[in-house]
């Protein structure tokens, strides 16, 4: 632990760790030193002055190195001519900080006057009004009348887009920096900067498309005027008339935090609806921050009941071959006539986005009719993760000097952002970083070790890591022995092995579900091996492809590899929250009968003979388990639409209809059955998962100035679940199982093997309704080597068409020479069907003329 | 050996090249070749010093004679007339300064600039600046042989220390104590960084010494890496300064040539390497955290102090950041002894001081003189007084942040104590003399406008102060001020120096401090009589319309008058 220091801060004894900065100290004390320029997140620069204080220090005698005394005894204080600024000074012994006389607050009050001598004072127009520091602080702190005539204030540009994402007021800069140094300093996407000087200062976008970073809303929270705006939230409402619900980001594996800001407006037909996302306070998770898809991708939730958008309204039931519209009484009648009738012969398929209450509910549903359950999915190895699972209070922000992080099969910087935001910052605090890959990744910079092996290897590469540990050599399958040569992937298995803690991320890049098997049994063996299981910052995490694919797992939901066929024999296919015939035309053929329930008419809804329409999960309550095993509670941010029921109480009433005793009313009655029944989530309650305690640093409505407009979290921050492995169970080691075919095997014809590749933003349907991320996502695409490319005789740019599983599909060349030769990479959800590694046909499409 | 009868040097100095300084040269190279003079006349370059107005100059030694300005068609009659037949060409003849370099032959001539002490510059303009043997005929690199045979770094530090050189970039601070905290610093590697990104407007000694004399910032320098226990060193120069970047460049090259720089130094362990970096013209990067920021790599602005660059500059290591003529003192010091420097100047002040005289005086130039001589001084002897014997109005000692001085401080002896007893700063040692017709506010508007666009804008108190006092102070200039500008314009003053981050703000309105407390008077002419004594502001006429607004404006016994009048009723 560090030294602790003593000071006093306007009279006031604080204690605190040394280094720690006065700003900080004041206000662990309670307090506020008001700031703009400075945030607690980043490294402090001193520049809008507001925090300046008289700052006194005990005299030491040169000669004896004592304190010198006053004639009562008292340490005699001296105090510098100037006043200082309490961000960039740390604390010492003794010090004394005056924030509360005369000096200081005349100071505080020309700062804040020359503030607004450039200042539009457009607040009745700003998005900010309501919730602004500089609004605040002017009321706290400033002079009440100003000097400086209107007249002569600068006249700039109002709306200038930083991007299609973000705008800016020039007028309304302050120019503290903070969304400049949040580029630099945490996101490491130095995109924005300042140019020119003066008054002429200016915050512009160095790159093409403008401010092209997945962070760049953050910028927008920690902006202490009304200078940088999102274009979603932009002029659509004040911040006073905004309900705030808590919830969870359904879009990624890291599960942040955020809170729906919502209203009731005219605009919207006099109905509640959901206006901006901001991120929530959760320091194990995403601190402070979030994406710019979980920030402006919820559009797809909108519209809920009201007809107007293309989420589905009312239960439909095929009649002479037409979808027609159905009571639920009508609806679920014949479902749970044809679920009785199929028996075993029953398979319900859901998707990763379900929550974990759903979820229960459709296992306890199949389960008790007999039939079979299955996830779908391309990823597996939930089982492992709940064994060798990171260990209970395992939190990134603890991960430092000590700590290794080996990332495999997976671009966090596009398939969990702020994962890749944590695991740098950690990497910064001294914890080495081993990435795994195909191909170079934008991680990689962080790496103390880079492992590259060929697409099909993935497992293979974790084997032989884990195989140059051990002075036993058995026999190894050729493509193992021949990595575990590579003095770099040596080197890289020793420093995790010798690691203090040890944590695996695996990811789904270039793997199909038998591949992602196999990784993720060679990672829980290496994890096992070199023990680093059963405690916090060690074990295993998956990089899902949905939020809540771990909760699937948990809730004994599996993939299967044999999808299609089951599907095809199952007498009753029950598809919640999946759309497999979209996906690839191929899974169309469905058994006899067809019950999809969903929020859209989608391609496999189209098929169904029932289809069953439901609530977005902000219309309701539920829980999702995050990739850190984290169990979090997400709270109704918009009422309940008419006609429309939450997932698990659809099943659950479908349940009661053939005598099931299931829950159908309260997602927290549910919890509780999942509590008595599920090993892993005994003693969770929606009272647990609403716990908080006391974060740092403080942030919330009552000093937005201090670290932005975050919210303070008041709802939950979720609890960790502990692994097998924790709870003293024994995990035993296996071989993993190779894919049956070898990577050469699976190259078509051409010799070109498709890969899959995870986007950030890409064509999902829980993407694709915000129009706003559009320009941010390219046309279907493939990307593939310049020189397999001039073999081809294919340009960049020019139009493809790819035959991938039979299905052949137009995609435009994107020549990356990051791409290995003889590997054609395709996005997932990109309406391209691929699922894992297969052979691809490519050739230039032929131009048809109009 | 050859017999060198006659040296000639041409001024190569920016303002001479624009002149045809180059043609020039290559004119009397021909010439001389022509006339079968080669083996006897040197010919090179020289920097010029102090003379500002005759360019371009060619001297020739040993007679010291200076031509200025020189023609193509003078080229032949100097040859024909003084190399050939040894007579000095009348017609063209200018005096300058007398050299007070070491060797005695050069002290042969008088009526030239009065007696100057050279420490800095006493080679410049004597040496060729781009020949290393010169510099070392000149008793170059004595000093650092000196330093790093029988010196340790201990004893270099505690001899510039007893030399009481104070920092020659404007703060003064005691270079010796600087150099201690240096070494005392615990962490490595440590740099040293020569600050040669002079744009406080109206200096250019820094230029001089380098251009004239650069070989002697390398040696002072690694004088100065070799006493703090550096082995990297950074010359940050303005970017403007072409001519002494490449002359630079030049010595730095045949200072490694001969073991002078880099590794093993004079046959000893000593390393030291020197980088040289141009900057990019931004007036805040002459400040040292902003110039440590720029030479990072980093947008040029002041960093927040303490820490102070001696415990934590360039990437974040100890770090030795000295004016060009701070080091410039170096050498002379180790090689004489501290004691043969404190013969100089004042008590209080140890040494020399380049000035840089620019305004309304007969002679404007460079001129190097011990601290404690008076602006009077200055003015009659080395600026031959004032021009058409005008009367000295104010004097603006170093450049934009410096101070005002008016006309009855011209006999308080210009050195850091006196100056600043007098409330005054010596600044970098630039003097703008001006004449009665200078008019104060217009010279605050110059300078104000200046700073409003030289701000970095990092912090918020000199990103909008300078600003605001520009437009009160132009609107003073234009008849659209009022009283109470002046009390806003102190405060405003006030108010930057107590919350500005950097020297910058916190000096940028120094001399309108200055004017308002001597000129006082002339600033409310402005306001209130609408005149500008100086003939410089254009106020225009009041319209007959405001005339008749002014006269229609009640007066207060009007109103009370009325006031009272309503409530009666």
């Amino acid at each position: 632990m560090a030294k602790q220091v003593t000071l006093t801060i306007d009279g006031k004894q604080v204690t605190v760790p040394e280094g720690t900065l006065i700003v900080d100290a004041a206000k662990k004390a309670g307090i506020d030193v008001p700031v703009f320029c400075y945030h607690p997140k980043m490294e402090p620069v001193g520049m809008c002055r507001m925090c300046l204080v008289e700052i006194g220090r005990p005299v030491i005698d040169r000669a004896t190195g004592q304190v010198v005394k006053e004639a009562d005894g008292s340490p005699k204080v001296q105090f510098g001519p100037k006043l200082e600024t309490a961000c960039t000074t740390p604390v010492s012994e003794g010090m004394v900080v005056v924030g509360a006389s005369e000096k200081v607050k005349a100071g505080r009050e020309d700062i804040l006057e020359f503030l607004l001598t450039s200042h539009p004072l457009d607040c009745p127009i700003c998005d900010k009004g309501g919730e602004c520091p500089l609004q605040d602080l002017t009321m706290g702190f400033g002079p009440g009348e100003s000097r400086f005539i209107f007249d002569e204030k600068m006249r700039m540009d109002k709306h200038v887009p930083l991007g299609e994402l973000i705008y800016l007021d020039r007028e309304r800069c302050i120019q503290c920096g903070r969304c400049v140094r949040f580029q630099s300093e945490i996101a490491d996407d130095p995109v924005i900067g300042f140019y020119q000087r003066g008054r002429s200062l200016e915050i512009v976008t160095f790159s093409e498309p403008g401010f092209d970073s997945y962070f760049s809303g953050n910028t927008t929270d920690i902006c202490p005027v009304g200078a940088l705006t999102t274009a979603d939230f932009r002029f659509g409402a004040r911040p006073w008339e905004l309900n705030n619900a808590a919830s969870i980001c359904s879009q990624c594996p890291v599960g942040c935090n955020i809170t729906f800001n919502t209203r009731r407006e005219a605009r919207s037909g006099g109905r509640m609806v959901i206006k901006r996302v901001m991120p929530r306070q959760n320091e194990a998770v995403n601190e402070i921050w979030i994406c710019d898809k979980g920030r402006f991708a919820y559009h797809f939730t909108e519209g809920g009941g009201s007809g107007n958008s293309e989420r589905l309204t009312q239960p439909l039931v095929r009649k002479n071959g037409e979808l027609a519209p159905v009571s639920w009484d009508e609806a679920l009648q014949v479902v749970a006539e044809r679920f009785r009738q199929a028996g075993s012969g029953l398979l319900t398929l859901a998707g990763g986005r379900l929550s974990n209450e759903d979820l229960f509910n459709l296992r306890q549903l199949t389960q008790g009719l007999g039939g079979q359950t299955a996830l779908y999915t391309q990823m597996a190895g939930g089982d492992l993760v709940a064994q060798v699972g990171v260990g209970q209070g395992t939190n990134f922000a603890d991960m430092g000097a000590g700590s290794a992080i080996l990332v495999v099969a997976s671009d966090l910087h596009e398939e969990a952002p702020i994962w890749y935001l944590r695991i740098k910052q950690a990497v910064e605090r001294g914890a080495m970083l081993i990435v795994a890959g195909a191909r170079p990744t934008r991680l990689e910079k962080y790496a103390a070790h880079v492992v590259r092996y060929p697409y099909g290897s993935e497992a293979a590469a974790i084997l032989a890591m884990l195989n140059s540990l051990s002075a036993k050599r058995p026999n190894l399958p050729e493509p193992v022995q021949a990595l575990a040569r590579s003095p770099e992937l040596q080197a890289a298995a020793k420093a995790f092995a010798g690691a203090q803690n040890g944590l695996v991320l695996y990811g789904s890049e270039g793997l199909g579900l038998e591949g992602s098997q196999a990784l993720a049994q060679a990672c829980a063996n290496l994890l096992i091996s070199t023990n680093h299981i059963g405690r916090a910052n060690n074990g295993l995490i998956a990089v899902w492809q949905r939020a809540n694919e771990q909760g699937a797992w948990d809730m004994g939901f599996r993939p299967r590899t044999d999808l299609a066929e089951a599907m095809k024999s199952a007498r009753v296919l029950y598809v919640v929250a999946a759309d497999p015939a979209g996906d690839d035309p191929s899974m169309a053929e469905a058994g006899e009968f067809l019950v999809v329930q969903e929020l859209f008419l989608t391609d496999t809804a189209k098929l169904a003979d029932v289809v069953l329409p439901v609530e977005a999960y902000t219309e309701r309550e539920g829980s999702f388990t995050s990739g850190e095993r984290r169990v979090q509670r997400f709270y109704p941010a918009v009422p309940e639409p008419a006609g429309l029921k939450a997932d698990f109480a659809v099943t659950g009433q479908i349940g009661q209809l053939l005598g099931l005793d299931l829950e159908a009313r309260f997602a927290s009655k549910v919890m509780l059955r999942i509590a008595s029944q599920i090993a892993d989530y005994a003693g969770l309650d929606y009272v647990r998962l609403a716990e908080v305690v006391e974060q740092w640093p403080i942030v919330g409505r009552g000093d937005v100035y201090y670290g932005g407009t975050s919210y303070e979290n008041s709802q939950g921050l979720g609890v960790q679940l502990a692994p097998a492995a924790q709870r003293g169970a024994a995990v035993p080691l296996a071989w993993p199982e190779f894919a049956s075919q070898s990577h050469s095997q699976q190259a078509s014809a051409e010799g070109l093997l498709a890969a899959p590749i995870n986007r950030l933003l890409d064509r999902g349907q829980t993407v694709w309704p915000s129009t706003l991320l559009h320009s941010r996502i390219p046309q279907p695409y493939v990307a593939l080597n310049p020189a397999d490319a001039a073999v081809l005789r294919i340009p960049s740019g020019a139009m493809l068409q790819v035959t991938l599983n039979g299905t052949a599909r137009l995609a435009a060349a994107h020549l990356d020479e990051n791409v290995p030769q003889g590997v054609v990479l395709v996005p997932r959800s990109m309406g391209l069907p691929i699922f894992g590694p297969a052979p691809v046909e490519i050739r230039r499409a032929e131009v048809v003329s109009a | 050996m050859k017999v060198i009868r006659s040296l000639v040097l041409v001024s190569n100095d920016p303002r001479s090249v624009e002149l045809g300084a180059e043609e020039v040269f290559r004119a009397l190279h021909a010439e001389i070749r022509s006339q079968g003079l080669h083996d006897q006349v040197r010919i090179g370059t020289i920097g010029v010093v102090g003379e500002q107005q005759h360019l371009p100059l060619v001297m020739v030694y040993p007679e010291a004679v200076a031509y200025g300005p020189v023609t193509l068609d003078d080229v032949h009659l100097i040859v024909e007339e003084h190399l050939l037949k040894g007579q000095i060409v009348m017609s063209l003849l200018r005096f300058l300064q007398e050299p007070a370099g070491e060797l005695a032959w050069l002290r042969t001539r008088s009526g030239a600039l009065p007696v100057q002490q050279r420490i800095v510059l006493e080679r410049a303009g004597i040496i060729d600046p781009y020949s290393l043997d010169d510099y070392l005929l000149h008793n170059g690199y004595t000093a650092l042989g000196k330093a790093l045979t029988s010196m340790t770094p201990e004893q270099i530090i505690d001899e510039v220390d007893q030399s009481g050189l104070q920092g020659r970039g404007g703060a003064g601070f005691p270079t010796g104590r600087k150099w201690g905290f240096v070494r005392a610093a615990p962490s490595h590697p440590k740099y040293i960084i020569a600050n040669a990104d002079e744009s406080e407007p109206g200096t250019y000694k820094d230029r001089l010494i380098i251009e004239g004399d650069p070989f002697s910032l390398i040696e002072a320098m690694t004088i100065a890496a070799y006493a703090v226990g550096a082995n990297e060193g950074f010359i940050y120069i303005r970017g403007e300064y072409r001519l002494a970047y490449q002359r630079l460049e030049n010595a730095i090259r045949l200072a490694e040539e001969h073991g002078l720089l880099g590794d093993a130094i004079f046959g000893t362990d000593f390393t030291f390497h020197i980088h040289l970096h141009a900057g990019a013209g931004a007036y805040i990067c002459g400040e040292e955290t902003a110039l440590i920021e720029s030479l990072e790599g980093k947008r040029g602005q002041p960093r927040a102090r303490p820490p102070y660059p001696p415990s934590y500059g360039l990437w974040g290591k100890p770090t030795l950041v000295n004016n060009v003529e701070t080091l410039a003192n170096i050498p002379a010091i180790i090689r004489h002894g501290s004691e043969w420097y404190r013969q100089f100047g004042t008590p209080s002040s140890r040494g020399t001081k380049v000035y840089t005289i620019m305004g309304n005086v007969n002679f404007t130039g460079a001129i190097e003189a011990p601290l404690g001589i008076t602006l009077r001084e200055v003015i009659e002897i080395y600026g031959k007084g004032m021009k058409h014997g005008r009367r000295l109005k104010l004097v603006q000692t170093g450049g934009s942040s410096g101070s005002i001085v008016p006309a009855s401080l011209q006999d308080t002896p210009m050195d850091f104590e006196s100056w600043r007893k007098a409330g005054a700063s010596l600044g970098s040692g630039a003097l703008l003399i001006c004449d009665e017709r200078t008019c104060v506010v217009d010279l605050a508007k110059v300078l104000l406008q200046f700073f409003r666009f030289e701000s970095c804008a990092k912090c918020t108190p000199c990103r909008t102060g300078t600003q605001r006092l520009y437009q009160i102070v132009d609107a003073i200039s234009k008849g659209h001020g009022a009283l109470a500008d002046l009390d806003e314009l102190q405060q405003l003053g006030k108010d930057m120096e107590l919350l500005s981050n950097c020297g910058l703000g916190q000096t940028a309105s120094v001399a309108l401090r200055d004017i308002l407390k001597h000129f006082r008077d002339e600033v409310e002419e402005h306001i209130l009589e609408r005149k500008c004594r100086a003939g410089v502001c254009r106020i225009p006429a009041l319209s007959p319309y405001e005339i008749a607004a002014a006269a229609a404006t009640p007066s207060q016994a009007a109103i009370e008058e009325f006031e009272g009048s309503t409530e009666s009723v």
